[in-house]
């Protein structure tokens, strides 16, 4: 579903504020400062950052084409590891077993047995490699429009959070209240309508 | 202005009007649509439409789908109460055909697919292909504006419940009878 399917699916934003010049450049930095950080060998679940278009797995933001017409063109990459719920149980069962042998105790206390289990994940995380997924964003800067072209929930929450991180920008989702609030010239009367608006009742008549 | 996620879920339900007011809309009055390229594009709903019923503790959805699907069904599902809340539309244009689905509560467009190429005018060049498709997708986020634009300004007038409302409400009857 992203920018070069069959199919594409999109979410909507507005950004709000300015680049500081040199433009390009400061778009390039802040990209860098906020790439996706390789978690393979290491114990960390999860990794959010930006990647190049192109070459989403070798970002180099030096050399990477970042302007397509009149849109920057990069991507957001989120990669994160699952352990088979399978595999922890076995791994958790074998850590406790050894560590009750060890303390010569019966039974772990609720805090142990998170604990263990928090240091079990962190061992098979590290052995685990991520799955990457590929989210590309189009932002035309002159409209200040951002096109994010996934439509999941969780991922236009990173989007979000690290957008804001990495530009000191804001974005703004549009849906029906923004979108009307934002971008449909509405007079001023016609926004206070919409703040005390409610819902038709197609059988009975409009609210507001 | 207000926080977001509270905006998000308080207004949703202008996104479900929207669709449903689309839908009397392509029924009733096409020509009044103010389509950024009005003469040469031809809107239609396409073969999958969400309705859902929360009325009176219900807690219905009616899914149809399927190329030449009847819509009765969903008629049926307004005169209960329910509202379009997804809508799968074509853009018959003269030159080719082009679709994408609609999300009342988000305004979100999925399933966008661009017209169909020959593999000879397929492009190879991967800015050109990049280019295609952000046009195609501009194309799509354009209409939904213009579309979405026309509705809550029709919305906030005195004639959505003087006019627009009353007008509904007997194409519902109507089509339902």
């Amino acid at each position: 579903m992203g920018l070069l399917s069959a199919t594409m699916s999109l979410a909507r934003y507005r950004v709000e504020g300015r680049i500081p010049d040199p433009f390009l450049e400061t778009v390039r930095d802040r990209l860098k400062n906020n790439a996706i950080r390789e978690i393979d060998n290491d114990p960390a679940e999860k990794s959010v950052g930006w990647t190049c278009f192109e070459n989403p797995f070798q970002p180099d933001f030096d050399s990477a084409n970042l302007v397509f017409g009149t849109h920057l063109v990069f991507s957001l990459r989120i990669d994160k590891k699952q352990i088979p719920a399978k595999v922890l149980r076995k791994h958790l069962n074998m850590a406790a077993a050894k560590r009750l042998k060890q303390t010569e105790r019966n039974s772990l206390t609720k805090n142990e047995k998170q604990e263990l289990r928090d240091e079990v994940a962190r061992r098979l995380y590290v052995r685990i490699p991520a799955t990457p997924n590929l989210y590309e964003v189009v932002w035309n800067y002159e409209e200040q429009l951002l096109w994010f072209f996934t439509t999941q929930k969780a991922a236009n929450e990173e989007l979000e959070s690290i957008f804001a991180k990495s530009f000191k920008l804001s974005i703004i989702r549009m849906f029906p209240f923004t979108e009307a609030e934002m971008v449909c010239d509405l007079t001023d009367k016609q926004k206070d309508l919409l703040y005390k608006a409610g819902p038709t009742d197609f059988q009975g008549g409009a609210h507001a | 202005m207000l926080d977001v996620a509270v905006a998000y879920n308080r207004y949703k339900y202008l996104g479900n009007e929207f669709l449903t007011w689309l839908w009397f809309m392509m029924e009733t009055d096409r020509s009044a649509f103010e389509l950024p390229e009005a003469e040469s594009t031809n809107l239609e709903i396409g073969n999958r439409i969400v309705l859902e019923n929360h009325r009176q503790n219900r807690d219905e959805t009616i899914t149809i789908k399927g190329d030449g699907a009847g819509l009765e069904e969903g008629i049926v599902a307004l005169k209960k109460g329910a509202l379009v809340v997804e809508i799968s539309l074509v853009v018959k244009a003269p030159e080719a055909e082009w679709r994408f689905q609609l999300k009342g509560e988000s305004l979100n467009i999925s399933s966008l697919k661009p017209p169909e190429k020959s593999p000879a005018e397929a492009a190879d060049d991967m800015e050109q292909r990049v280019l295609e498709q952000v046009a195609h997708a501009e194309r799509a986020a354009d209409l939904v504006h213009q579309l979405y634009r026309q509705f809550i300004h029709r919305r906030l007038s005195e004639d959505w419940s003087k006019t627009d409302v009353p007008a509904m409400t007997r194409w519902i009857e109507q089509s339902a009878s």
